[in-house]
């Protein structure tokens, strides 16, 4: 075990030599072989405590960068128990020294001597702080990954291994090989190798580095890919031809995964903006689609629901979450009132007047938008975005999604599904399906036609109070919340096809999908014109929207 | 003719005759008082109102288009501010290529922005805009040719009643989008502006500003006369047929999408003309212009004043305007909560606008 693993070493160092003009590898020379004569795969950390550690660190103050990346390596070979605690704390800033040349360690009660631990009485004043620079920091990182290698926590050890591997020097090889012996856990066994492979990427004869490469093969991470691709062409082009085509080929295969994953990414971008245009839309599928109500003020009733959401974070400040759930259900009730009044107050005397509804109802828009405005301010509001909404899922190396991309499809469905049952499965939705195509015959057999309008008026307007919420996750919170989406809702309902909440679903999806299929191409701004273009020029050709009402109904729209 | 038939066709006369004698008064009153009245009298009217009612003017040209097509076509078009922009968008090129070398960076070949933004010819939508005839022509054929097409394919393929009005929406909201583009080349955000002069005249001069006063006066006549023409005439017949039963003017023989898309195409140029005038006089003419609720805002001048008739459409965007001057400078927060109470109280109590109050008011007093 002890032979192959020093040759690859010596063989790797080469590389690196030419690689780094690296005079930390020059320095470390010596150490490193005796290290790996002496115990071979035996990590530092449990290497015996010199005094090594004392001498870097009272030569500190004094160093070059240069001269503070070797210091900072003996510091990590000394064994010293408080090796780790210094490196780190170097790394954060906490490092000083005093006018005599003594290190102090910034720590939790105030500053400590870094080798014993024992608290000393320093001024603040006399100290001045040992600088990093980029690459100080970067090897720092690289030392404090190698000691988080012993780590007992398996995803603590995989961090480290990922960290370890953007710069994989030799004792950053040592360290893992010395790790893959004793290492249990497969998940990082697999990332140790990947590693490996990686590092073997340098290696000197051309069928070493020709097995890396195939055994670097399904791996697709940024790394990986960097190293193949300088492999495969341009100035630090590997010697050999067959290990450059091999290279290519793996280059290829990454990029081909990379194009669909982006493929991927897009589509899921698209589901999103589609769920959230469905959103929008869906109350208006209600108002306009099923009464053939035309409501200007149905962005502000988004707009309301927005807010409520922000009202409901400002009377819950210690439970964000909470709040957000609680403002679904409020918003519900918030925008639904609204809807009722509105419907009782204007809408109701301008049944059969379309045009004036259209009229009135951008008017009520306007008063909102000013109301908003002197109560909650012009200014943009912010909604706060609870914990379990916000991160991202990653899939693998090429492919993360942020959780609320996914989460607003999911409560996209829940609320289309509720809707769907609401005016398929209970009397109101009866009723109101009864009114909506036959209102004199719904009044002959006993329906009270008006508070079934009230209600369905209700029923869509708290729909987008709904999707007011949903929105103060995604936009800022604002008096033209409303505004901007409400051009996009009429188009939504109109393309999927009037009376139709299928068609709003599906009509709104695609919207969104070619919103974002076309945005890579032409820009956001110019793929939502010419989706404009395209709903104007589909309205030509199909007035009744894709899926259009059949049978009587249809007749009155 | 019945009584009531009788009734508003006297009613009409009796408005257009109004409108012309209050046209002439303005006409004559406004130079008057602007030149001939020294500047300390009280009677002196500063050449900021001047341009105030120019501007209005130029928006009663605005409301008569819009109400050409609603009022007596029943087409409920969103989409006029987008004409009136496009004119304006055509004279403000001109009005660009004018200022020469005396932009910030005196390139004699490129506006402003185009500098700005390092282009380094100009691109052929721009060329001819520095003749005034040229620029002229584009103000017509601009929203014209826009017109024409969008009306095509809309009233062929029978798109009518709130789809229509929620697509004439879509389309000024894809221009006002299109027009935000710095990489369409007309100055983008900002819109074109710092205008020096109009055909040889200083724009900042207290008599170029008169001319162009004037000029509004006469387009408004012009425009008022043309469209008492229209909708007197056989077709103007016909286009009302359409608004009030359009399947049976169809089933009757008449080829409704023609009359209706000559309508629309008449309309929007007329709204080009009202842009064209608007820009001199206000020195500018940015994408803001093309927003649906300007196209709104127009059709409420037209309802507060009152459809169907001219001069009520005249009057309305000047009291509406008038409105927003004084509320925007005295009332700055209420404006809107007046503009949008205005929609609702007139689509829900005054249908035929103040028009139709001040002869319903009359006619009750006649009872009494």
């Amino acid at each position: 075990m002890k032979g192959p693993d020093v040759e690859t070493n010596m063989q790797l160092r080469r590389n690196q030599q030419r690689r780094y003009r690296g005079r930390f590898a020059l320095l470390c020379r010596p150490l490193l072989l005796f290290m790996l004569w002496l115990g071979g795969a035996v990590a530092w950390a449990q290497a015996p405590a010199g005094n090594e550690f004392d001498t870097a660190v009272a030569s500190l103050p004094t160093a070059s960068y240069m001269d503070k990346e070797a210091l900072a390596g003996q510091i990590a070979r000394s064994g010293h128990p408080q090796a780790q605690a210094l490196l780190q704390g170097w790394l954060d800033g906490k490092l000083y020294a005093d006018a005599s040349g003594h290190i102090w360690l910034e720590g939790e009660g105030g500053y400590v001597d870094p080798a014993s631990g024992s608290a000393g009485k320093v001024e603040a004043d006399d100290l001045e702080k040992i600088g990093t620079n980029n690459r100080l920091r970067k090897g720092l990182k690289g030392m404090l990954a190698q000691f988080a290698l012993a780590s007992p926590t398996a995803s603590a050890r995989i961090r480290a291994v990922r960290e370890m591997r953007r710069e994989l020097d030799e004792s950053a090889v040592a360290a893992l090989q010395a790790r893959l012996q004793q290492e249990t856990d497969a998940a990082v066994t697999n990332e140790i190798e990947l590693a490996l492979a990686l590092a073997e990427l340098q290696a000197g004869e051309p069928s070493q580095r020709l097995a890396a490469i195939a055994s670097l093969d399904g791996d697709r991470s940024a790394e990986v890919y960097n190293s193949l691709s300088q492999m495969a062409s341009g100035d630090e082009a590997d010697a050999d031809a067959q290990v450059r085509a091999a290279a290519l080929a793996a280059v290829r295969s990454i990029e081909s995964w990379r194009s669909f994953y982006q493929g991927v990414e897009t589509l899921l971008f698209g589901l999103s903006l589609g769920s959230v245009l469905v959103l929008a839309a869906i109350g208006l599928a209600i108002t306009f689609g099923v009464m053939g109500v035309i409501n200007m003020a149905h962005g502000e009733l988004i707009m309301l629901g927005a807010y409520t959401a922000y009202v409901m974070q400002l009377l819950l400040p210690n439970h964000i979450g909470l709040a957000l759930l609680l403002s679904i259900p409020v918003a519900f009730i918030v925008s639904g009132l609204a809807g009722v009044a509105i419907e009782r107050g204007i809408v109701r005397h301008l049944y059969g007047r379309p045009l004036e509804t259209l009229l009135a109802t951008f008017g009520l828009s306007l008063v909102l938008q000013q109301l908003v405005r002197s109560v909650f301010s012009p200014l943009n509001r912010s909604v706060q975005t609870p914990g379990f909404l916000s991160g991202s899922l990653q899939f693998n190396d090429l492919l993360s999604v942020t959780w609320i991309r996914l989460y607003i499809v999911l409560f996209m469905l829940i609320v289309f599904a509720a809707l769907w049952l609401t005016l398929n499965k209970t009397s109101l939705g009866l009723k109101v399906r009864a009114v909506s195509q036959n209102r004199r015959m719904a009044t002959a057999m006993g329906i009270a036609t008006s508070r079934v309008d009230a209600m369905t008026f209700g029923l869509g307007s708290g729909i987008a109070g709904i999707a007011g919420v949903a929105l103060s996750q995604l936009t800022n919170v604002g008096p033209n919340l409303g505004q901007a989406y409400i051009i996009d809702s009429f188009m939504v309902v109109v393309f999927g096809g009037v009376g139709n909440l299928w068609g709003t679903l599906i009509g709104g999806m695609a919207l969104g999908v070619t919103n974002k299929l076309l945005e890579p191409w032409v820009g956001a701004v110019m793929a939502k014109i010419l989706v404009l273009v395209f709903i104007i020029l589909f309205i030509q050709r199909r007035k009744q929207g894709l899926f259009p009402q059949k049978g009587r109904a249809a007749e009155g729209h | 003719m019945t009584f009531m038939e009788r009734l508003l066709a006297w009613r009409n006369e009796r408005g257009a005759f109004g409108f012309y004698a209050v046209l002439l008064a303005t006409a004559v009153l406004v130079p008057l008082l602007n030149l001939a009245v020294p500047e300390g009298s009280p009677l002196h009217m500063s050449t900021y109102t001047v341009t105030l009612v120019g501007k209005y003017m130029s928006y009663a040209i605005l409301a008569v288009a819009v109400d050409l097509i609603w009022g007596y076509c029943g087409i409920l078009s969103l989409g006029h501010s987008a004409f009136f922009a496009l004119g304006g968008y055509a004279m403000g090129m001109y009005l660009m290529r004018q200022i020469g070398t005396r932009g910030v960076y005196g390139n004699a070949e490129l506006p402003d922005f185009m500098v700005f933004l390092n282009w380094s010819e100009l691109p052929w939508y721009w060329q001819g805009f520095d003749m005034f005839w040229f620029a002229a022509i584009m103000v017509l054929l601009a929203p014209g040719l826009l017109a024409y097409v969008f009306g095509w394919l809309a009233f062929r393929s029978r798109v009518t009643g709130v789809y229509l009005s929620i697509i004439t929406q879509a389309l000024t909201y894809a221009l006002l989008l299109a027009f935000f583009r710095n990489e369409m080349g007309f100055g983008g955000n900002n819109g074109l502006t710092d205008f020096k002069e109009i055909l040889g005249f200083d724009l900042k001069a207290p008599g170029t500003r008169m001319a162009l006063f004037l000029a509004t006066a006469l387009a408004l006549g012009v425009a008022f006369a043309a469209g008492r023409m229209i909708t007197g005439s056989r077709l103007g017949r016909v286009v009302q047929a359409v608004r009030d039963a359009e399947s049976r003017t169809r089933f009757i023989g008449y080829r409704v999408e023609s009359y209706k898309l000559w309508l629309f195409v008449f309309s929007a140029m007329l709204a080009g003309v009202a842009g064209a005038l608007y820009v001199p006089q206000v020195g500018i003419i940015n994408p803001g212009e093309f927003s649906p609720i300007n196209s709104i805002e127009v059709v409420i001048w037209v309802a507060v004043g009152g459809r169907g008739t001219l001069y009520g459409a005249v009057l309305g965007a000047v009291v509406v305007n008038y409105a927003k001057t004084w509320f925007t400078t005295v009332l700055p927060d209420i404006w809107l909560y007046a503009l949008g109470t205005l929609f609702v109280v007139v689509t829900l109590f005054l249908p035929q606008g103040l028009v139709g109050l001040i002869s319903k008011l009359k006619l009750r007093r006649g009872a009494a």
